[in-house]
């Protein structure tokens, strides 16, 4: 049997880990990356569609930035996506799969609609403004710290939990849909005070976006330090990493557990605000649109650092916005631009290996 | 065919990245021959094996088995050739049975016979003596069972050729003479065996030849009838070993820690803990022995506050003042209260310290709470990182770096650093040196001894006993949770002490020991 193996060659090539990368290095490499993207994007495009890719791109580029108005919308939304990956991102780093924030999303903007539309005359402008914002805040915290519990008390499964309380979420939306419909019979529940906007985020410096924008900037640059230079940061950086030494160091497991999620909920709830308050001044089951899944995308992205989640969140809601356009400009399925946006994506996670190992190939030997 | 060696290495060498695993390795075993391959911890004993198993693939060199040349790519090559490795986390699926393990990916008839399989077990276990149910389920094993089903799995593939790494590190004493006569067994049927340690009395009890390995070096085969445990670890550290653990005598002792009739029981309603008493003293270190898992873990993580108990109290004396009842505060209680005990758990990356993160944010662990309402202290957590550093010349680019990433010894440095570092009344260590080499193992002893001298009462776990009897001045013994016997460690012997630890078994050898007394 030996014979067979006899005379076999050295492997073609093998990976190794590489021991360090520098910054340069790596960021070639992901440059490298979204290069390729693009490239194999255009030959994706022309072998399906046969329309001139560079087209396509400018196409992409205007539809997402190409007017102030455009622009503004594309910021808005990615603002809001970049909420909730900030909102996220407390509970990851205890390795806490939150997949929940659709939920707490959810909840959120329904306590800041039933305000909004409870208190809508009887408060002044800016106090009612407060008030939403409390209560949104309030109903994300309760949709955050009960998979909290039960992970504390019980040890459940919070992927699942968490998962579960979006659905929770969706059908408390519907339920109160029926009681705020308008006009009657429509199932929906049209835009909340037309025309008083009571309730609807005024403008900042005369941008209709700049209060959510200024709002949730400064969430995330507190976050960043939340998480890196303050005590509780460390709780939690801790508890994520070996529950055994969190315990070994006295940090009450649970306290950090249940204190984490209500954050993380109540950030989430917040987004809720925003996206009611600032956005859509109505709300319905599809608002919070699947932000609380590709905000998991953007927060692992960005290896939970929240200053890259603001490009990310950015970059993904533009390649989202472009879509939209190339779809109605060609006459293409709207999935198209998902096909590009997913390629991007691959190619960028994927040369986070390139960043960590590196492939050698056999060498030549003098015999 | 003993004139022929089973393997040769000839001039191998592997690099990860900059660092030299194995550099130009001339080795050789013989068939019935038991090769042992000796070595501190990162001195490549186990790459070099990879290599032969074919997990890895050599840079350079040349591999012969039975006189030819081979080239072993993966471990698919290496299992035609005869070669099984049995490393040291077992690889085997929990949920089935030992003779499922065994054939699990072999081919064969698309019926299974699973009678015959177990037969052929049988038989090979009675060949060499082991002891193994086939249709016993892995989960319901003991670490020594799993290792041979591990064995034998290796075996029933026709393994002639069989590299063992560390196999001792997991076993009690009574399992490892087990093991051994095992292994001799094999050896004399003609197999070859390479046995991978750092256990200098098992080198000299087992093996017929040891090659050293030092630093990536191959320093040379002597053997075993010629070894001597000094020429070893010379040969070993690449210079002479002082081997005498310095014992200075106990100045001024004074109780520092009284533990009354604790009883912990753990998650699963086992009683890991009955009724335990004992005094520590200020100023001698105090040893533990017991077999494994006999509650010496439960015994430190009660006295740190970490594990509840059912019954019992444990006062603590601080130096020049009243007594402190300690039993029922937590952690955080203890430590708010300025109550100095320092725990250096035995689970090093796992609890002690976090992998993952360098070594200021390690030092935190214990200092986190220190600064501003809001801010960390980040500023004192450096200097001592830096000083740890110097002071105990731990090797490692900087403060910054991943303690994950620095070799086990250390890591320990790092953590036995950081625990001394607030001048303890008290300081606990579980398995000082377990996985270190003897240059960190003694670092770790001076440390120990200097804080004894300070008048801090040292307790030590520990499962060397010649160690345990050498560094302690006291040495208490635990069974099955039970303190069975507290012995002067000067004047007791490794047979009286070994006897405590097997207190309450009733094993046809403890009769054997109690004739050999009397």
């Amino acid at each position: 049997m030996a014979k067979q193996i006899h005379g076999a060659r050295e492997p073609l090539m093998h990976i190794t880990k590489r021991q360090e990368c520098s910054f340069l290095k790596a960021a070639l490499i992901r440059l490298a990356a979204v290069a390729l993207a693009l490239v194999v994007c255009a030959g994706v495009i022309v072998a399906l569609t046969g329309l001139n890719p560079v087209q396509v791109y400018a196409s992409i580029i205007d539809g997402a930035v190409g007017s102030n108005r455009r622009l503004w919308v594309t910021l808005r939304d990615a603002v809001a996506l970049l909420l909730v990956a900030v909102a996220i991102t407390p509970a990851f780093k205890m390795r806490f799969w939150n997949v929940g924030g659709e939920g707490q999303v959810l909840v959120g903007a329904t306590a800041t609609a039933a305000v909004m539309i409870y208190l809508g005359g009887a408060l002044p402008g800016w106090l009612l403004l407060i008030a939403m914002a409390l209560a949104s805040v309030l109903a994300g915290v309760i949709w955050g710290v009960i998979p909290a519990l039960f992970k504390a008390g019980w040890n459940t499964n919070e992927t699942l939990f968490t998962l579960m309380m979006n659905y929770i979420a969706t059908q408390l939306v519907l339920f109160c849909v029926v009681f705020w419909e308008n006009p009657a019979g429509s199932n929906t529940v049209g835009l909340i005070h037309p025309d008083t906007q009571a309730g609807w985020m005024p403008a900042l410096f005369g941008l209709k976006y700049g209060w959510s924008l200024v709002i949730v900037v400064a969430i995330a640059a507190f976050m960043y330090v939340y998480l890196r230079y303050s005590k509780q940061g460390y709780e939690i950086a801790y508890v994520g990493q070996s529950v055994n030494t969190a315990r070994y160091a006295g940090i009450s497991v649970k306290k950090v557990i249940i204190r984490t999620m209500a954050i993380s909920g109540g950030l989430c709830g917040l987004a809720g605000f925003l996206l009611v308050s600032s956005t859509s001044h109505t709300i319905s089951e599809a608002l919070a649109g699947g932000r609380g899944f590709t905000a998991i995308v953007v927060a692992w992205l960005s290896k939970l650092n929240t200053f890259t989640m603001m490009a990310v969140a950015f970059l993904l809601t533009f390649m989202g916005k472009g879509a939209l356009q190339i779809a109605s400009q060609f006459n293409l399925n709207e999935n198209a631009s998902e096909i590009i946006t997913g390629i991007i994506l691959f190619f960028v996670l994927g040369c986070e290996f390139f960043i960590n190992y590196k492939v050698e190939f056999r060498r030549r030997k003098e015999d | 065919m003993k004139d022929v060696n089973a393997i040769e290495l000839r001039n191998i060498s592997k690099r990860f990245g900059k660092v030299v695993a194995n550099d130009q390795i001339n080795l050789s075993v013989r068939n019935g021959e038991i090769l042992a391959i000796l070595g501190e911890n990162g001195s490549g004993k186990t790459t070099l094996m990879n290599m032969i198993s074919g997990i890895y693939y050599p840079d350079e060199g040349q591999i012969f088995v039975n006189g030819e040349e081979v080239t072993i790519r993966s471990p698919k090559d290496a299992f035609p050739l005869g070669i099984g490795m049995i490393h040291q986390h077992f690889k085997l699926v929990d949920v089935l049975t030992a003779a499922e393990n065994i054939v699990l990916g072999l081919s064969g008839p698309t019926r299974l016979d699973i009678t015959a399989v177990a037969t052929r077990i049988s038989k090979l276990a009675h060949k060499y003596g082991f002891d193994i149910d086939p249709f016993k389920k892995i989960y319901e094993m003991s670490v020594s069972e799993k290792q041979t089903v591990e064995i034998v799995k290796m075996l029933y593939r026709g393994a002639n050729i069989l590299i063992l790494d560390e196999p001792t590190a997991v076993l009690t004493p009574q399992e490892t003479d087990r093991l051994f006569a095992v292994l001799r067994n094999m050896r004399d049927d003609g197999n070859a065996i390479i046995i991978i340690t750092h256990k200098l009395n098992e080198v000299l009890a087992l093996s017929d030849r040891v090659a050293v390995l030092h630093k990536g070096r191959y320093v040379g085969t002597v053997e075993t009838a010629d070894a001597t445990v000094a020429l070893l670890t010379e040969m070993m550290v690449g210079k002479k070993v002082e081997l005498n653990i310095d014992r200075p005598d106990p100045v001024n002792p004074e109780t520092r820690l009284v533990v009354k009739d604790i009883t912990c029981v753990n998650k699963d309603g086992v009683i890991t803990l009955n009724h335990a008493s004992f005094t520590a003293m200020g100023g001698e270190i105090l040893g533990i022995a017991g077999v494994a898992g006999s509650g010496q873990r439960e015994l430190l993580e009660a006295i740190a506050g970490l594990t509840p108990k059912e019954s019992g109290e444990i006062d603590y004396y601080p130096p020049g003042q009243p007594m402190r009842e300690i039993s029922g505060l937590s952690a955080v209680e203890i430590s708010r209260l300025g109550i100095k005990l320092s725990f250096v758990p035995e689970d090093r990356l796992g609890m002690g310290l976090v992998g993952p993160m360098d070594m200021v944010d390690n030092m935190m662990i214990r200092s986190y709470r220190k600064g501003g309402f809001f801010w960390a202290d980040r500023r004192s957590p450096r200097t001592l990182a830096e000083h740890i550093i110097s002071e105990l010349e731990v090797a490692t680019p900087g403060v910054s770096t991943p303690v994950g990433k620095l070799s086990g010894g250390n890591v320990q440095k790092v953590l036995v650093g950081r625990e001394i570092s607030s001048a303890p009344a008290v300081l606990m260590v579980a398995y000082p040196v377990r996985g270190l080499d003897i240059n960190s193992s003694y670092t770790i002893y001076r440390l120990l001894n200097e804080q004894k001298k300070r008048g801090v009462a040292v307790l030590c776990v520990g499962e060397d006993l010649d160690v345990l009897l050498a560094l302690c001045d006291r040495i208490l013994v635990l069974c099955d949770g039970r303190v069975t016997g507290v012995v002067d460690a000067r004047t007791a012997t490794k047979e009286q002490v070994g006897l405590l630890m097997t207190h309450t078994e009733r094993r046809p050898g403890d009769g054997k020991a109690d004739s050999r007394r009397a």
